[in-house]
């Protein structure tokens, strides 16, 4: 049974939100939320690629794993598509659109890492998701992560010019109010 | 000073224990922990893969070459997270079901990678196998911890293994599950807190 591509894209940019529902690609959140712009690039980063990598690991996984029944390989194909992509992604941009390669620097390579892309990518597939489905999931599942990453910048900018006791510093009060988005989000619950 | 061996295991249960002292793998940290048997299994499964990735990779650490060492570490690391997932596929079908999507995604768990590069390819194999063990069973005590508590304050009991469970309620009867805690929100607010906790009692 496949929903609507409506209710679809709701759930995934809001109920089902990457990082503050399903906890995906936290590290690099948290790594790199703390300037505006480094938020930005990342989220573009990541919309970019995951739309990629979604379509084509569900391409890779109902052509070529499941009819060679190599279905427990996934992981290893997975990540190496990703991986590969990232590769191919990084050298395309430098060549053809410098401005945009500029723009997402470091955070290209960073990618084949964050947990986020290979979890959109598996989780499509166990919910046995057909093409067009899995694409729009894609593009939701990256948009939802932007949203949360360019909202947490926007948060602890402001934090940095707060005063916060010693021991919450940096990493602890990050979590902290990642909780109270995660809280805020939480309100979507139960609408799809 | 060149470390002993006991020394190297030892540094990842408390120095440099994962996730509070090296802030990665967070995802699984803050996804698996609504019960203490999850983040145990969760720890332990990471384990396995952290030990034998860092033999692996101390074995062939002189003849991987450094320019493609990221590609080659990772289907490495890959190689035994899917030996792990057949594994608990196997033995252990109920936790397999509900760590559901993060076993897979123990390849993409930024302490294997990192230890990898900054220990495993630097290191031999003893040292490697130490250091993967400290590091892998202070990740599974944070988790079992991070677990634990979660599990008390928001559901009102522990679970041991299996059906082993004890309920709060009957030590406290006044006691009113926290169910908060066990949704997402509270799973970040418990680990900043933790970590709070930590840097308190770490840094004078």
């Amino acid at each position: 049974m496949q929903t609507g591509y409506f209710e679809l894209i709701i759930s995934c940019i809001f109920v089902n939100n990457i990082l503050l529902a399903q906890f995906l690609g936290n590290c690099p959140f948290l790594g790199t939320s703390k300037k505006m712009e480094t938020a930005v690039g990342m989220a573009m980063a990541v919309v970019f690629v995951l739309v990629l990598s979604g379509a084509i690991t569900w391409v890779v996984y109902t052509f070529i794993l499941v009819p060679f029944d190599l279905v427990y390989l996934r992981t290893i194909s997975f990540i190496l598509v990703i991986a590969a992509l990232v590769q191919f992604v990084e050298m395309f941009l430098k060549k053809s659109i410098p401005a945009l390669y500029a723009g997402l620097g470091i955070f290209l390579p960073l990618i084949t890492t964050n947990c986020a892309v290979l979890g959109v990518c598996v989780l499509n597939i166990d919910k046995g998701m057909d093409f067009l489905h899995s694409l729009v999931a894609s593009v939701a599942y990256a948009l939802g992560y932007g949203l949360a990453l360019i909202l947490f910048a926007g948060l602890r900018e402001r934090i940095l010019l707060a005063r916060v006791p010693k021991p919450l510093q940096d990493t602890s009060i990050g979590l902290i109010t990642a909780g109270m988005i995660a809280l805020a989000f939480f309100a979507f619950q139960g609408m799809v | 000073m060149p470390k002993t061996l006991v020394q190297e295991f030892t540094k990842g249960l408390w120095e440099e224990i994962p996730p509070f002292r090296l802030v990665l793998g967070l995802c699984p940290t803050l996804g698996v922990t609504t019960s203490m048997e999850n983040g145990l299994g969760m720890g332990l499964a990471t384990t396995f893969v952290l030990v034998f990735s860092n033999i692996l990779i101390s074995m062939l650490r002189n003849i991987i070459p450094s320019k493609v060492r990221i590609a080659c570490f990772i289907i490495v690391i890959a190689t035994f997270v899917t030996v792990v997932e057949l594994l608990m596929q196997a033995y252990t079908y109920a936790l397999f079901l509900r760590l559901g999507v993060f076993i897979p995604l123990i390849v993409v768990n930024c302490i294997l990678l990192g230890r990898a590069e900054a220990f495993a390819c630097k290191n031999t194999m003893a040292y490697s196998i130490a250091d993967g063990l400290g590091i892998g069973i202070g990740y599974t005590l944070a988790l079992g911890a991070l677990g634990a508590i979660r599990e008390v304050l928001g559901k009102g009991s522990l679970t041991v293994w299996g059906d082993m469970s004890y309920g709060v309620a009957s030590v406290f009867p006044s006691f009113h599950p926290f169910g908060f805690l066990v949704q997402a929100p509270g799973a970040f607010i418990c680990l900043g807190l933790m970590l709070c906790i930590l840097n308190a009692i770490g840094k004078k």
